[in-house]
């Protein structure tokens, strides 16, 4: 086999390793001020956790920290893959600056706001 | 617009990409050890079991507890790891929409059966980062020993 057709062979292993992610569970629920959002990803520290915004795509990733001691072998496994990842696209009204994210205990609890004049407000009629 | 309409958190078809990797994750992961016990899918927590010469690793992933709720017993051989994980639906004070609700709530239980070797006595559990990590050590008569030729 030649140079160039291992490259070609080692990216295509890259890409199937990055089609093969766990997809999180996840909690989305909406109100006035804005969106939560809840995300699953158990095992995931805190370094090991990428969110990125790209053109309202919100994207999740996270890889779990390997915590086994050596010499281990799996003798069972339900969790199969150790990358978690999951993609949203959000809507203009929502302002993507001030998102709050936080992990703990491997839940991500993130809330991304509406902008200002996105929400609700009561319109006064006036009588004339 | 739609996305809107049609209550899919990310469009209609990150929707199928969903569906597409859910299968994925269900029939193409061939080469690890599979299910012992045919357990449906998505049971919470999932767990993953390793052993090694010296000890049972069991790991749960349960994100999202309080150590200090979880209980973890040993009977006769039975490992079972039980607790309960509250709903995180906000209250509704009338504006709330619920787009997405697939994260577990409300009582579990798993089980594990350990290997006669295992020793009860000698247990430890560790919480971190919503996983629990459980060490059951195997008893040291079990253990592989090398024998010294005289």
């Amino acid at each position: 086999m030649t140079d160039k057709q291992d490259k070609a062979a080692v990216r295509r292993s890259e890409s199937a390793d990055e089609l093969q992610t766990l997809l999180p569970a996840v909690d989305v629920f909406e109100d006035k001020d804005g969106i939560l959002l809840l995300v699953d990803m158990p095992g995931v520290p805190k370094d090991k956790l990428e969110l990125r915004i790209d053109n309202d795509t919100l994207l999740i990733e996270g890889n779990i920290a390997p915590d086994t001691p050596e010499n281990m072998q799996a003798v069972y496994a339900e969790v199969r893959l150790s990358r978690y990842r999951r993609a949203f696209s959000l809507s203009s009204d929502l302002d993507t600056a001030r998102i709050d994210a936080q992990l703990r205990d491997g839940v991500l609890n993130l809330r991304i706001p509406k902008h200002a004049y996105a929400q609700p407000r009561k319109i006064e009629v006036k009588v004339a | 617009m739609y996305e809107s309409l049609l209550n899919f958190p990310g469009g209609l078809l990150a929707e199928f990409e969903r569906l597409q990797q859910e299968l994925q994750q269900e029939f193409a992961n061939p080469g690890r050890p599979g299910s012992i016990r045919a357990l449906a899918s998505g049971a919470f927590p999932a767990l993953n079991v390793g052993s090694s010469p010296s000890a049972i690793e069991i790991y749960a992933f349960a994100p999202g507890l309080d150590a200090s709720k979880l209980d973890v017993q040993i009977d006769h051989g039975l490992l079972s790891i039980s607790g309960e994980r509250e709903s995180a639906l906000p209250q509704d004070n009338g504006t709330l929409s619920t787009y997405a609700n697939e994260r577990f709530a409300g009582p579990f239980k798993r089980t594990v059966s350990l290997p006669g070797d295992a020793d009860p006595e000698k247990v430890q559990a560790h919480y971190r980062n919503g996983v629990l990590h459980i060490t059951v050590a195997r008893q040291e008569s079990a253990q592989p020993k090398r024998i010294d030729i005289q």
